[in-house]
């Protein structure tokens, strides 16, 4: 028990306790710590396991950076896996574990596995468990895996909101440089949005403290958010700038912290201007990962913005000039400070104790004891704070392809090549001082081309100094270079040995960097010591790629509220509350809500298929799709378009036609009805209206002559309802529809008007089912009278509301094929026995040239064929195969691509696609279905009135 | 998400455009005359050039196909231009 | 030098250090000369090294690679492993890789982690459950193990899907190939080179082949950044960049380059066993051993050679996977990223001599490469070591597009590769 409370300072609301449980222990911290902060407080030293080793871990970092410390926090009924301690504001009433431990990150049960480390190197599961089976193994090993367990029995995040935002000047990070660059560039007339990730503005103005234009930096942090204010500029805390896309977009994770789910903002700024900092390094010395030892800048952030205090004997290791501020502030708050500072002429603040030495290793088991300096030394302590030097957080630039340069004298990857569109201020840019930050700020704006006042001016400091230390090849004892992954510097050594010298082989092969930590504090160790060992540079080694997101960002706000009807929303008919209520079981057809049959179960179908045909059906064919192609170009534009000939027909009918695509594969079927020697309408299947759509938009722009033909897509203007069956005639009549229904004016496939009250209507003589049959058309926000008009004519002749179910074995009985079910994507119109066009028609038509490749002559090809049940066992099941046995093996000949039992006919029906089935009718042969085989005979696909007569009846 | 830029209708995101292949791959007429790699050339083989691209592409809510130049690496796009001359 | 793995290796080599292996693989300078040269150091090429010093005994062969080995599609995919495929071409060719892949461990003496738990094609409607049969039967047909489930069965199989009433993609059943699963992409790259490079294969990284040597008509070689590198045959695996490559050859392929994102979550205990694809979701996912769901969804639309993914397609994979699976809004996408896969008209490889004479080509593999590794580098290497087509590889060749014999999946089955 290590850490405490001081008795003053920090941001937290002493007034208001927070208390929550840990691993099962009562914690109590503040508001306004974290759960880090507040476990800190506490005296907890260990906090976690790590991920391979199952070592004892405490906390490194204050933020983002944080490799050890994960928690599966149950609040209220809010429940959230293995989240980050040292960003999770402590909440009243949390229940928290460790979730990289079990039962408790003091007693793991697994903690025996570091004995083993030795024989568990980098890599090692590509080396063994090979005999007998993997399998065996992988069950183990995957229980071991994971940091955070998943709640079988909660859903219950809220949608997530997602806003698009424009802005002139997106400034990431809200420290004193980002602060400048925002109010300097609103002031200026710019639209600003600013955005850190923190819960307040100040950056490392909150552990840093500094006179900036005269003022101190709480008063200058204030004075800096009222002129943003007053400016119009919009600042968002809590928000991560994560990720750097396309076209200079910039994705933004805003946390609310209050049950909400996170808000997503896509902004498209015209400039970014990066102020996102630096992480500091860790150092590399033997077990430089027991519970106490942490970041010094991080301990610095504990101290001034909690009030907590790492331990009472406190060593501080450093490689650079920027510690002996914090050791100063330790000592200031009453802590015994060591200063351990490895540069030969280092100096200490006033009345800190100085060694120019460096720590080669840390003694300790459940958290670190004492260290060994090089120089032999031996230091007891209860906390140590170490400082390998700054890394610029430079993700967004990398990720908009910016090149990092090295920059050997600050010993940090720095930003080399300009992106258009992003600049970067501070520590980010490498610029280690904030005089010098500030300095700069003119330069980094210069792209807004706005007249800028000055920037704020602050007291000289020294320029940043660094003695870099990167672990060495033969280091002793482990030394921890990727801490939340388990990565030591003999696994890189390892990693170099086997050849895994590449940068991204290193990172794959070691696992370095690949944690949820992503690398931010153990990349560049791993580089320097790769390059040691190989005799290569730090920048020759080169960094791995950076991939959003910058730290992990909720799923939820990626989805952003689609979820269920909203992930895809259906179409939906006019009529569909008439279909309800006329109990239909409504389902999926293309994208369309559907009623499937009328009543509670599916026995309705058989009852709905039987009665259509003995009296008359009512049918809602509103999906029909409805294009209509006008203009003195829209004959020669649809000869092209159909396989079949158009010319030939006449104003006011119709003709049942294909369209194919280049490939000569059946693309969609329909009845194209010609309303006017100019006008004709395209009647495409109900799901191919977007892909009709499409094709004809293409052909009409590549090859005729865009202002003399023209599309208009009026499918979902028009409602179709269609009464079908020998009774059809009088209940159209009896509904009180004035129309010439006479076969003499509307034979079969004619196109009439007529009018339903006040609306006109289209009346299109034709069918699907095979039965006398009549479309009608009306506008869609009419429909429901005639629908109840229709329906209550068709009672008094027996009629039966018609699911799609029911139609689609009325289609079959008369062989009348689905497109994209008894066809499939290999179908050419000859494969459906339709050759006439092929060999009659003389004009180009879409496809034409693919009908005559030698696979189109292939006299194996699948076709459409009747198949009719011989072995007396019910209908086939629908995807059985034709098969025949060759070598003792089966072969499929095809499958059966529709099968119904028919209740007019009282026997099953099948449709399918088979090979050679056109030369085959007659036969019969074997059909397989899960191992079972059946027997049927390939027939004409027509099973009912072939002769058509039931058309006119 | 990218900005294309229809010449009918300005900037829009990339998710209201369909790619419509190589510019200039032109159908060969006169299905008696093509041969079948004429023919497979032209239903299937592209260019597909890393860098700079020359492609027609379709802005679905209006309809209308356009050309559009861009580099398929770096995915900067400039401005689509109309097939027919015709843009307003 | 310890040269082969096992366990007690490992613990010998635990007791010293782990001083004493050897590398994985050699790093030479490359030759004037070689047998075959294969261009791209990915899991197909790699295997198709070993492939050829392996069942044709020929090994005076270099793999040339840009970049670092494995460093493409190889290292970038969601490392899915399944042959449920419907037409027997394609059935042939995938279900050769399966088989290969179930006992390449043991013949590369290299654990790429094979997890067999299992591919999972759910289906959404009971309309759709006829397309499912004639997957199914087309699978048992060709000889490859597939099951119908059921909504039962699939319920008992993967109880956190989402069944409540306001799914928009409920189950109605399922299609399952338990062979199928998912490997270790990288330990497959990795394997390949080390047993190739043992055989006497040199793979040379950090080359960048700048033009072809052709002379009579004939492909005879390479100009690379290390200078000119000589083959009686050439072959290319290079995926993504296929077409780039075949314009330095003089030829033209069909194919577009897209690319395809794949994303990971925060690794989190043990919640998802097989490998399941929810087609109206257009979203599949499986969990990693490290606990991290892997999740992919459909191509970017926009032509790219990026090798980076954008919002838009992200965002509709990530809604279909909480979509899917509702629990895992508790969740965080950790990392995502994207490879560039080279697309054919029909979705399947070609496979076969390209048109300049000597230079063969493994390309567009779409976005199934790696599922194809083994099959990819047999048939290769067969062509490469003979000449001529295995009888798998034949239906594969580029004059496929010439005389219309496309193996369009999607076509026959319904389902998109």
């Amino acid at each position: 028990m290590t850490g405490f409370r001081l008795k003053t300072g920090g941001e937290i609301d002493r007034a208001r306790p927070v208390t929550f449980t840990f691993d099962g222990e009562s914690v109590t911290g503040f508001a306004g710590d974290t759960y880090a902060s507040a476990l800190m407080a506490s005296g907890h030293m260990v906090m976690g396991r790590s991920f391979k080793y199952r070592r004892r871990r405490g906390l490194w970092g204050a933020g983002v950076e944080e490799p050890n410390v994960w928690l599966d926090i149950t609040c209220g009924a809010g429940f959230a896996p293995g989240r980050r301690a040292t960003t999770e504001p402590a909440q009243h009433g949390a229940v928290t574990r460790a979730a990289t431990a079990s039962p408790s990150a003091e007693r793991d049960a697994t903690g025996a596995f570091d004995w083993f480390g030795r024989f568990i190197p980098s890599g090692f599961y590509y080396k063994t468990f090979m005999w007998p089976d993997w399998h065996l193994f992988e069950r183990h090993i995957r229980a071991q895996a994971g940091i955070g367990t998943v709640r079988r029995d909660f859903t219950d995040v809220p949608p997530a909101d997602r806003i698009h935002h424009h802005c002139d000047l997106l400034v990431v990070g809200a420290g004193p440089v980002g602060l400048a660059a925002a109010v300097m560039a609103a002031e200026a007339g710019a639209r600003v949005m600013l955005v850190d990730e923190q819960d307040r503005a100040g950056g490392s103005l909150l552990a840093h403290p500094a006179v900036i234009d005269g003022q101190a930096a709480p008063d200058w942090l204030a004075a800096a958010l009222a002129r943003l204010a007053a400016a119009g500029a919009r600042v968002l805390m809590r928000a991560t700038a994560f990720g750097s896309y396309d076209h200079g977009l910039v994705a933004v994770n805003q946390r609310h912290d209050d049950g909400r789910s996170d808000t997503m903002w896509q902004v498209r700024p015209h400039h970014v201007l990066l102020a996102t900092g630096a992480i500091d390094r860790p150092l590399p010395f033997a077990n430089n990962d027991l519970p106490g030892i942490m970041s010094a800048e991080a301990a610095l952030v504990y101290l001034r913005r909690y009030a907590v205090a790492p331990g009472r004997r406190v060593v501080v290791a450093t490689s650079n000039n920027r510690t002996g501020a914090v050791a100063q502030a330790l000592a200031e708050a009453g802590v015994a400070v060591t200063l351990v500072d490895a540069r030969a002429d280092a100096t200490a603040p006033a009345g800190i104790a100085l060694i120019r030495s460096r720590i080669i290793e840390a003694h300790g088991r459940r958290g670190v004891r004492s260290v060994t300096l090089a120089d032999g030394q031996r230091i007891d302590c209860d906390a140590v704070l170490v400082s390998g030097g700054l890394t610029p957080t430079i993700h967004l630039y990398a990720q908009a392809r910016g090149k990092p340069a090295w920059d050997a004298e600050k010993a940090a990857f720095v930003p080399g090549s300009t992106v258009a569109g992003m600049t970067l201020a501070g520590a980010a840019a490498g610029q280690f001082t904030l005089a010098g930050a500030f300095a700069a700020l003119p330069e980094a704006l210069a792209p807004l081309g706005l007249p800028l006042a000055a920037a704020p001016v602050t007291g000289a400091a020294p320029r940043y100094e660094i003695a870099a230390m990167w672990p060495e090849p033969g280091e002793k004892g482990r030394v921890w270079i990727d801490l939340q992954h388990d990565v030591t510097a003999k696994d890189v050594e390892l990693a170099a040995r086997e050849n895994f010298t590449s940068v991204e082989h290193l990172k794959r092969y070691t696992t370095l960097g690949m944690a949820t930590d992503q690398g931010k504090t153990s990349n560049l160790a791993g580089l320097a010591l790769m390059g040691a060992l190989t005799g290569r540079t730090v920048p020759q080694v080169g960094t791995t790629t950076y991939r959003p997101p910058y730290t992990p960002v909720p799923y939820e706000s990626f989805a952003a509220g689609r979820r269920g009807v909203r992930f895809n929303p259906v179409k939906r008919l006019a009529l569909e509350s008439a279909h309800r209520a006329a109990g239909a079981v409504l389902r999926e057809y293309g994208g369309w809500l559907r009623p499937a049959f009328y009543g509670t179960d599916d026995s309705a179908i058989l009852i709905e298929a039987k009665q259509a045909r003995e009296s008359a059906a009512l049918f809602d064919g509103s999906t029909l799709g409805k294009i209509e192609v006008m203009g003195p170009q829209a004959e020669d534009f649809l000869e092209f378009v159909y396989y079949n000939s158009i010319r030939s027909l006449k104003p006011g009918r119709g003709r049942y036609c294909f369209v194919l695509s280049e490939t000569g594969v059946v693309f969609d079927d329909g009845v194209l009805l010609r309303l006017a020697p100019d006008h004709f309408i395209v009647s495409c299947s109900s799901s191919h209206v977007d892909g009709m759509r499409g094709l004809l938009e293409e052909w009409r722009q590549d090859r005729f002559d865009p202002s003399r033909v023209f599309i208009h897509d009026a499918t979902q203007h028009w409602a179709t309802l269609t009464v079908s069956g020998p009774q059809a005639r009088a209940i159209i009549a009896g509904a009180g529809v004035e129309a010439d229904l006479s076969d003499d004016v509307l034979p079969h496939m004619a196109i009439g008007a007529g009018r339903f009250g006040d609306q006109p209507l289209r009346i299109a003589r034709v069918s699907f089912t095979g039965d006398r049959s009549y479309e009608i058309s009306i506008r869609a926000t009419q429909a429901a009278p005639l629908w109840a008009a229709l329906r209550q004519a068709g009672s008094d002749h027996g009629a039966v509301l018609l699911g799609m179910e029911a139609l689609t074995i009325l289609r079959a009985e008369k062989g009348y094929l689905i497109i994209g079910k008894d066809t499939d994507g290999t179908t050419l119109p000859q494969d459906l026995g339709l050759t006439g066009p092929l060999a009659k028609k003389s004009e180009e038509f879409i496809g034409r040239r693919s009908l005559i490749l030698p696979d189109a002559a292939d006299a194996n090809r699948r076709q459409f064929t009747g198949i009719e049940v011989t072995d007396g066992l019910g209908p086939l099941p629908c995807g059985a195969h034709g098969v025949e046995d060759r070598d003792g093996r089966p072969r499929s000949l095809g499958y059966v691509t529709s099968s119904y039992f028919s209740p007019t006919l009282d026997r099953p029906i099948a449709l399918g696609l088979i090979e050679r089935a056109q030369a085959r009718q007659g036969e019969e042969i074997a059909f397989q279905h899960l191992g079972q085989r059946r027997r049927g005979r390939l027939v004409a696909p027509c099973f009912l009135d072939p002769d058509g007569g039931r058309l006119h009846g | 998400m990218q900005i294309f830029t229809c010449p009918f209708c300005g900037p829009r995101p990339e998710t209201e455009f369909h790619f419509g292949g190589d510019l200039g791959n032109a159908r060969p007429e006169g299905f008696r005359a093509v041969s079948d790699d004429e023919w497979s050339r032209y239903l299937y083989h592209r260019r597909n050039e890393k860098g700079a691209v020359r492609e027609v592409w379709m802005h679905m809510t209006c309809g209308e196909l356009f050309a559009m130049e861009r580099d398929s690496v770096t995915m900067e796009a400039a401005p689509g231009h109309a097939l027919h001359g015709d843009a307003p | 030098m310890t040269r082969r793995y096992s366990a007690f290796s490992l613990l010998r080599e635990g007791l010293s250090g782990q001083k004493g292996w050897e590398p994985a693989w050699r790093s030479p300078d490359p030759k004037p000369r070689y047998d075959v040269v294969i261009i791209g150091a990915g899991g197909h090429g790699l295997a198709t090294a070993y492939y050829l010093a392996k069942n044709h005994g020929i090994t005076n062969v270099a793999v040339i690679e840009k970049g670092w080995l494995g460093g493409g599609n190889t290292g970038r995919n969601t490392t899915v492993i399944r042959s449920n495929y419907f037409y027997p071409e394609s059935v042939a060719l995938y279900d050769l890789a399966l088989r290969l892949y179930e006992g390449l461990s043991r013949d590369l003496n290299y654990n790429i982690m094979l997890s067999q738990r299992g591919m999972l094609n759910l289906v959404h409607f009971p309309a759709d459950m006829e397309m499912a049969a004639r997957l199914t039967n087309a699978m048992q047909i060709n000889g490859v193990d597939a099951e119908l489930l059921d909504r039962d069965q699939v319920r008992a199989m993967l109880p956190i899907y989402n069944y409540g009433p306001d799914a928009r993609y409920p189950v109605a059943g399922g299609v399952l190939q338990p062979r199928g699963g998912i490997a270790r992409h990288d330990a497959v790259a990795w394997g390949y080179a080390r047993a190739a490079s043992r055989a006497g294969v040199d793979i040379i990284q950090q080359c960048e082949v700048q033009d072809f040597i052709i002379e009579g008509g004939r492909c005879r070689g390479l100009h690379t950044t290390k200078g000119e590198i000589r083959a009686d045959r050439v072959g290319m695996a290079v995926a993504g960049h296929s077409s780039v490559m075949a314009a330095k050859a003089g030829f033209s392929l069909p194919l577009i380059s897209y690319a395809l994102q794949a994303c990971v979550s925060e690794p989190v205990k043990p919640i998802l066993d097989c490998t399941v694809i929810a087609p109206g979701a257009a979203t599949y996912a499986s969990q990693s051993d490290k606990g991290e769901l892997v999740v992919g969804g459909a191509l970017d639309r926009v032509p790219s050679y990026g090798q980076r993914g954008n919002l838009p397609v992200l965002q509709g994979v990530v809604a279909g996977l909480i979509e899917m699976f509702p629990i895992f809004r508790q969740l965080k996408l950790m990392r995502q990223w994207a490879g560039i896969v080279d697309v054919a008209p029909d979705s399947s490889p070609i496979i076969g001599e390209s048109p300049l004479p000597g230079l063969f080509l493994n390309c567009g593999w779409g976005t199934g490469g790696f599922k194809a590794i083994p099959a990819g580098g047999t048939l290769l290497a067969h062509l490469l070591a003979t000449g001529q087509h295995h009888d798998i590889s034949r239906p594969f060749d580029l004059d496929r597009f010439a005389n219309g014999r496309l193996i369009d999946e999607a076509a026959g089955s319904g389902i998109a590769h």
